[in-house]
């Protein structure tokens, strides 16, 4: 009789059930961490930056949920429940709050695509990219790492820059997720107002999400809100508008 | 009952999912436009009528509050699944792109709050 290897099978077999428990144990030490801090540092955070250690430790292109016994953390952090649990932090959400700031949210939009696209296009023409195919597909995965490839396929990228635009959207969304506690309060991201802005303006759904949690699990309905309009109007507006844009300046 | 929360609020997910598709399409765009905004927007409105209506009780409403309450789980198994190493390893430009990125928004965030205040 395996033991291990009967262990392994259970596992295995029993994906989501064991993603329950290591993801339960992963927030376990990152909360009792946390709270070492005396409260500067949310649990939150450091249980995402665990996250992301344990992503690079997977050491692949589905983090640890590469390592074939940990597929189940794929399945929970899948986009399916991420989305169906985002959805359901609106439960309690303030409708007048939204109200208050829909143009300004639609403003922030625009902004966050505008200058994702300015740095994206500065630093790659920066290091010597000069087609504006290359540069406005780098500029929209600055965006995020959805817009970036969407772009690439659709402008004809060749696929090193379509790597390189996902690369720059996973390092966004990363530092989104770690700077936004540290920088919260100097930019006054402590109403719904500015949870807002701040999602239409940094876009990475789980970048924001994640970072907002981080401050305040109330206002992530909010930065989810506009954060969700952001991908589509990137997919939208990058490909036609940035790209003629792109063209004009340095076709 | 729990079940009615959870099926109200995936019912809200799936037409919220499909009115992003269908305005993904019509814009010719290969994404889902705002799919979980409108999710999101649907149970704001139709769990307010529910609790003014009294349809949706107590017990029904704890079955939205724990998928809200298991989000940061989520997410932290979401973190844990992306592609770090390639984003570490994915060149300078990857890097700088992302940084120059997060400070132009983070310099904007109080600009524009500023403006939404005064109205």
């Amino acid at each position: 009789m395996d033991l291990m290897a009967m262990l392994t099978k259970v596992l295995t077999k029993n994906g989501l059930i064991f993603a329950f428990v290591l993801i339960g144990l992963t927030n376990l030490v990152a909360y009792k961490l946390a709270g070492l801090t005396k409260g500067r540092i949310h649990g939150s955070a450091v249980a995402i930056f665990f996250g992301l250690v344990l992503a690079y430790i997977g050491h692949g292109a589905k983090g640890i949920a590469s390592i074939p016994m940990f597929a189940g953390i794929g399945m929970m952090g899948g986009a399916m429940f991420r989305d169906f649990a985002i959805v359901s932090t609106a439960f309690g959400a303030d409708l007048r709050e939204i109200k208050k700031v829909g143009a300004v949210g639609v403003l922030s939009l625009v902004f966050g695509l505008i200058t994702s696209w300015i740095a994206g296009v500065a630093i790659a023409y920066m290091f010597g990219y000069r087609s504006p195919v290359d540069l406005c597909t780098i500029g929209a995965g600055v965006a995020t790492f959805v817009v970036g490839p969407v772009t690439g396929a659709a402008l004809g990228a060749s696929s090193e820059v379509i790597a390189i635009s996902i690369a720059a959207g996973v390092v966004k969304s990363v530092l989104v997720m770690i700077m936004t506690p540290f920088v919260a309060k100097m930019i006054g991201l402590d109403n719904p107002q500015s949870a807002m802005v701040f999602g239409g303006i940094m876009g990475t759904t789980s970048g924001t999400a994640a970072g907002m949690a981080a401050v305040n699990p109330k206002l992530v309905p909010y930065c989810a809100m506009t954060a969700t309009f952001y991908t589509g109007s990137g997919c939208l507006t990058f490909p036609s508008i940035f790209y003629l844009l792109t063209k004009a300046i340095f076709g | 009952m729990v079940i009615y929360g959870v099926a109200l609020l995936a019912f809200c997910y799936l037409t919220g999912v499909f009115l992003g598709d269908i305005l993904g399409a019509l814009l010719g765009v290969k994404a889902n436009v705002g799919g979980v905004g409108f999710a999101m927007l649907f149970l704001i409105i139709l769990s307010n009528k529910g609790i003014d209506a009294g349809w949706l009780d107590k017990k029904s409403q704890e079955g939205i509050a724990f998928w809200s309450a298991m989000y940061i789980p989520i997410v932290v198994a979401m973190s844990s699944i992306q592609n770090v190493a390639a984003a570490l390893s994915g060149g300078a430009v990857a890097v700088l792109g992302g940084v120059l990125g997060i400070v132009l928004g983070f310099i904007c965030i109080p600009i524009l709050s500023k403006l939404g205040g005064k109205k």
